[in-house]
C-alpha cells in the first residue's frame, strides 16, 4: 500500500479513524509515553548543592548533559549485578521452561491419571504473589524453624546455610521455578489441547509410540508457544527485583545492588538521587531488549514460517 | 500527515505532562488564616489517630487529619517524593537523622518562630537534632530513643556472668558463654541495623558528622568509631557474637528461647520484647550499656523522631501549634505514653513514666533507670546523606560478615560512599 493511497483513505474516512484511535492512543501517552518521556528527562539533571546544603536557595536542579549515563555504566557493581542476574536467568530459564514442558507433555499424554488434579496442583503457586512466595520460602530456609533443615538434619546433613553467599542464588531460582512453571506449563498444556488428534493416531499408524509423538510431533507444533514462554521469561528473570529484595532483610549475602534494578530502587528511593536511577533504568531499559529481540530473530523462521 | 499530527499531540501532552511535574514547589503561603484549617498529619507511631481526636474535639478551627504510615528509608523516601510533586502532607513524623536530608531537598520549613515558647522543654542534645546546628528549627522532638543494656537476669546466673561494666567484660562474658554452650551468644552484631551502630559509636564519642564554618566535616572512620568497629569485628571473627539477620522469626526464636542472653537496645525495647520474645517476660532487666573505660558514663541513641511541618503547607501556623500540643501539653504526652508506647523527648513527659512496663514488671524502678540513662546519652549531628550512608553501612558489614574480613575496611568503605555522595552532590566539604 502506498502512501498516497493510503492519505486517500484517511482522507474520504474523515476524522473518524482518529476517534477509534483515540483512547488507545490517550492511554499511550498518558501511561507509557508520558513517564517514559519524563523518565528521561530527568536523566539528564542531577541536583547540585552548595556550601551546607542547609540554608534556603543552596539546592538547585541541573542539566548534566550525559553524567548520569556516564556514572550508571561505569558502575562495577551496575555490571555485577548483571552478571549475577545472567547466572540467575539461565537457571531460571532452562529449568523453569524445561519443567513446563515436561508437565505439559506429561498431562497431555493418553496414560495420564489425575490430570485435572495435577494441573490445578502445578499451576497454584502462580496464583501467590511474588513477594508472599519469597517470605514463605525465606522463611523455610531459615534453619532453626525450617522442615528443610529437620529433613537434612535427618539425614545426618549438618550446617547447612541456605542463605550464605554460594547458595541465595539457588534458592532465589528455587522460588522462581515454584512460582512460575505452572503458568508456562498452561500456556503449552493448551497448545497442546488444540492440536487435532488425528496427528497422533497417523502417527500410531505409522509406528511411533508415546515418546517419539511427544518428541517428534508434539514439540515442533510447540515451537511458536514455547518462543513466547521464553520470551516473557527472558524479560521476567531479567527484571528480577522481589526475590532478592525480599530475602535481603533475612540474609547476609543479598546487597541492595543484587540485581540491577535493586540498585535502581536503591538509588531512587533509599538515597534519594531520582536522577541516577532515571538513567539507570532506562540502560536496563535499553539493555532488557536486546537479549529479547536477539532470541526473537534467532528462532523466527522456526517458529513462525517466516521467510525474512 | 497522520504520524505529525500523532507525533504533534503526543508531544504537547508530554509537554503538558512535563510542566506539571516541574511546577511543583513554590506555593505561596497565605498569610493569615480565617476559618478551620484542615491539618494531614503522616505519622507510623499507633493510636495516632486518637489523640489527634482529643485535639480536634479541644480545637474546632484546627482539624488534624492523621495518616498512618510505614516507618523507615521508605517513609522518608515516600515523604521527599510527595514534596516533590507538591502533595505533602502539612506535618510529617521525620526520624532525627532524616531531617538533615528533608532540609537540604527544602521540604520542611524552619519554624523558629512558631515553637520558640516551648524550647525550654527539651535538653540541649535533642534540640540540637532538630537544629541541626543552625540558627533555624527544623522540627518538635517527639520521642528519643536512648540505649541501654537489656539482659536477662535468670541466664546470666546459669552461666555464671555478671553485668559487664565496660566492653571488654563484655568481650569475656560472650567468650564464655559461647564457650560454654556454642548454641548460645551473648549478643548479637547487626549489618542490618546502621541506627543501632551509630548509637554505638556515639556512646564512644564518635562524630560521624560536624559543622566547621560553611563545610561539612565527615568522620564516620574517626578513632571512635573504629574502636568500635575493631571491636566487633573481632568478636565476630572468632564467632562469639552472633551475627545472623535480625528481625527475622530465627532471631525472634533465638531471643525467645534464650539461645541471645543480652541486647543492645534503646529505650523502646520492651515493646518489641513484648511481642517479639513473649516467653522472657519477667526475666529481663536493664542496665547502662558497658563502658569503653571503667568509671566513664555515657550512652549514645538510636531511633527517636521529631514532628516536622512540611514547606509546602499552607498552614504552617496552626501545624506549629498542633505540634506543639503534641509533643509539650501534659495531656497530649500522656496520650503519646499510653496510646502510642513512645518515650517523649520532653523532659515533662519523661516525669510522667511511672509505671514499669508489663513485660519488666519484676523491675519496678525501669522507668527512674532509664531516665537517668537517658541523661547520660550523648548524640552527634547528623549529616545531609544518612540515607547514603546507612546504606552503605549494610551493604559494607554484610560484605564483612560474609568474607569474615576486617570491619575497620568495611568501615572505610562507608566512610568513602558517604564522602563520594557529598561531593558529588557539591557539598562543600572541610579538607
Amino acid at each position: 500500500m502506498t502512501k498516497a493511497h493510503r492519505g486517500a483513505r484517511a482522507h474520504r474516512a474523515g476524522a473518524t479513524p482518529y476517534l477509534y484511535l483515540t483512547p488507545a492512543v490517550v492511554l499511550f501517552t498518558l501511561f507509557i509515553a508520558a513517564p517514559i518521556g519524563y523518565t528521561a528527562y530527568l536523566s539528564l539533571r542531577q541536583v547540585k548543592f552548595s556550601g551546607l546544603g542547609l540554608g534556603r536557595k543552596s539546592r538547585t536542579e541541573i542539566f548534566v548533559g550525559l553524567d548520569n549515563y556516564r556514572t550508571a555504566v561505569a558502575d562495577g557493581e551496575f555490571w555485577a549485578g548483571w552478571l549475577r542476574v545472567l547466572g540467575y536467568a539461565t537457571m531460571v530459564l532452562a529449568l523453569m521452561l524445561g519443567l513446563a514442558l515436561l508437565f505439559a507433555l506429561l498431562l497431555d499424554s493418553a496414560r495420564v491419571r489425575l490430570a485435572r488434579f495435577s494441573r490445578i496442583a502445578i499451576f497454584l503457586p502462580y496464583a501467590v504473589p511474588g513477594v508472599v512466595a519469597t517470605l514463605l520460602w525465606g522463611f523455610l530456609y531459615l534453619p532453626s524453624l525450617s522442615p528443610i533443615h529437620a529433613t537434612l538434619r535427618a539425614f545426618g546433613v549438618e550446617g547447612v546455610d541456605l542463605l550464605s553467599p554460594s547458595t541465595v542464588m539457588f534458592s532465589m531460582v528455587n522460588v522462581a521455578i515454584w512460582g512460575g512453571t505452572g503458568f508456562n506449563m498452561l500456556v503449552l498444556y493448551t497448545q497442546l489441547r488444540a492440536i487435532p488428534r488425528d496427528y497422533y493416531e497417523a502417527a500410531r499408524i505409522d509406528g511411533a509410540g508415546e515418546l517419539a509423538i511427544a518428541l517428534r510431533v508434539k514439540v515442533p507444533i510447540l515451537a511458536p508457544a514455547l518462543v513466547l514462554t521464553t520470551v516473557f521469561s527472558i524479560i521476567a528473570t531479567i527484571q528480577v527485583f522481589t526475590e532478592p529484595m525480599t530475602l535481603r532483610p533475612i540474609s547476609n549475602a543479598v546487597s541492595s545492588t543484587w540485581s540491577p534494578l535493586m540498585k535502581v530502587y536503591r538509588d531512587a528511593f533509599v538515597t534519594g538521587d531520582l536522577y541516577s536511577a532515571a538513567a539507570t533504568s532506562l540502560v536496563i531499559a535499553a539493555i532488557s531488549v536486546v537479549p529479547s529481540l536477539l532470541f526473537m530473530r534467532l528462532v523466527r523462521r522456526q517458529a513462525f514460517g517466516e521467510e525474512r | 500527515m497522520r504520524t505529525k499530527r500523532l507525533r504533534l499531540v503526543m508531544s504537547a501532552v508530554l509537554v503538558g505532562a512535563l510542566a506539571a511535574g516541574c511546577s511543583s514547589g513554590g506555593q505561596e503561603e497565605t498569610p493569615q488564616e480565617t476559618g478551620p484549617v484542615e491539618l494531614t498529619f503522616w505519622t507510623w507511631a499507633p493510636n495516632m489517630d486518637k489523640i489527634a481526636a482529643v485535639w480536634n474535639a479541644a480545637h474546632p478551627d484546627i482539624k488534624v487529619t492523621v495518616s498512618k504510615q510505614a516507618g523507615g528509608d521508605e517513609a522518608a523516601a515516600k515523604f521527599l517524593t510527595a514534596a516533590k510533586a507538591g502533595n505533602a502532607p502539612d506535618l510529617v513524623q521525620a526520624e532525627y537523622q532524616m531531617l538533615p536530608s528533608f532540609v537540604a531537598a527544602e521540604a520542611v520549613a524552619d519554624i523558629k518562630g512558631e515553637v520558640e515558647a516551648v524550647r525550654g522543654q527539651f535538653s540541649d542534645g535533642i534540640w540540637n537534632l532538630v537544629t541541626l546546628g543552625t540558627d533555624g528549627v527544623y522540627g518538635l522532638p517527639q520521642d528519643s530513643g536512648p540505649m541501654m543494656f537489656y539482659y536477662r537476669t535468670d541466664l546470666f546466673t546459669k552461666y555464671g556472668i555478671t553485668v559487664p561494666k565496660t566492653w571488654d567484660e563484655y568481650a569475656a562474658a560472650a567468650r564464655t558463654v559461647h564457650a560454654k554452650d556454642k548454641t548460645v551468644y551473648l549478643g548479637g552484631f547487626s549489618s542490618k541495623d546502621p541506627g543501632w551502630f551509630a548509637g554505638l559509636a556515639q556512646q564512644a564519642g564518635g562524630q560521624w558528622w560536624s559543622i566547621t564554618g560553611e563545610a561539612w566535616k565527615v568522620g564516620i572512620n574517626d578513632g571512635p568509631t573504629k574502636k568500635v568497629a575493631d571491636f566487633w569485628g573481632g568478636l565476630a571473627k572468632d564467632g562469639v557474637v552472633d551475627t545472623q539477620a535480625p528481625w527475622t522469626p530465627e532471631w525472634n526464636a533465638a531471643l525467645n528461647g534464650g539461645k541471645i542472653l543480652s541486647w543492645a537496645s534503646a529505650v523502646w525495647a520492651p515493646g518489641v520484647l513484648t511481642s517479639n520474645a513473649p516467653d522472657g517476660k519477667g526475666k529481663w532487666a536493664i542496665a547502662p550499656l558497658p563502658q569503653w573505660s571503667a568509671g566513664e558514663n555515657y550512652s549514645g541513641f538510636w531511633g527517636g523522631s521529631s514532628i516536622a511541618i512540611a514547606e509546602g503547607s499552607k498552614h504552617k501556623k496552626a501545624a506549629a501549634q498542633f505540634a506543639s500540643w503534641l509533643n509539650t501539653d501534659a495531656k497530649a504526652l500522656d496520650l503519646l505514653i499510653k496510646e502510642a508506647a513512645i518515650y517523649p523527648a520532653a523532659k515533662s513527659g519523661q516525669a510522667l513514666m511511672t509505671t514499669a512496663p508489663e513485660y519488666f514488671a519484676n523491675q519496678a524502678d525501669f522507668w527512674q533507670q532509664a531516665t537517668t540513662i537517658a541523661g547520660t546519652a550523648r548524640g552527634f549531628t547528623f549529616g545531609p546523606n544518612v540515607n547514603v550512608a546507612y546504606s552503605a553501612y549494610k551493604d559494607a558489614f554484610d560484605k564483612a560478615l560474609q568474607n569474615k574480613s576486617s570491619f575497620t575496611d568495611a568501615l572505610g568503605a562507608m566512610h568513602d560512599a558517604t564522602v563520594a555522595d557529598m561531593k558529588k552532590s557539591g557539598f562543600t566539604l572541610a579538607s
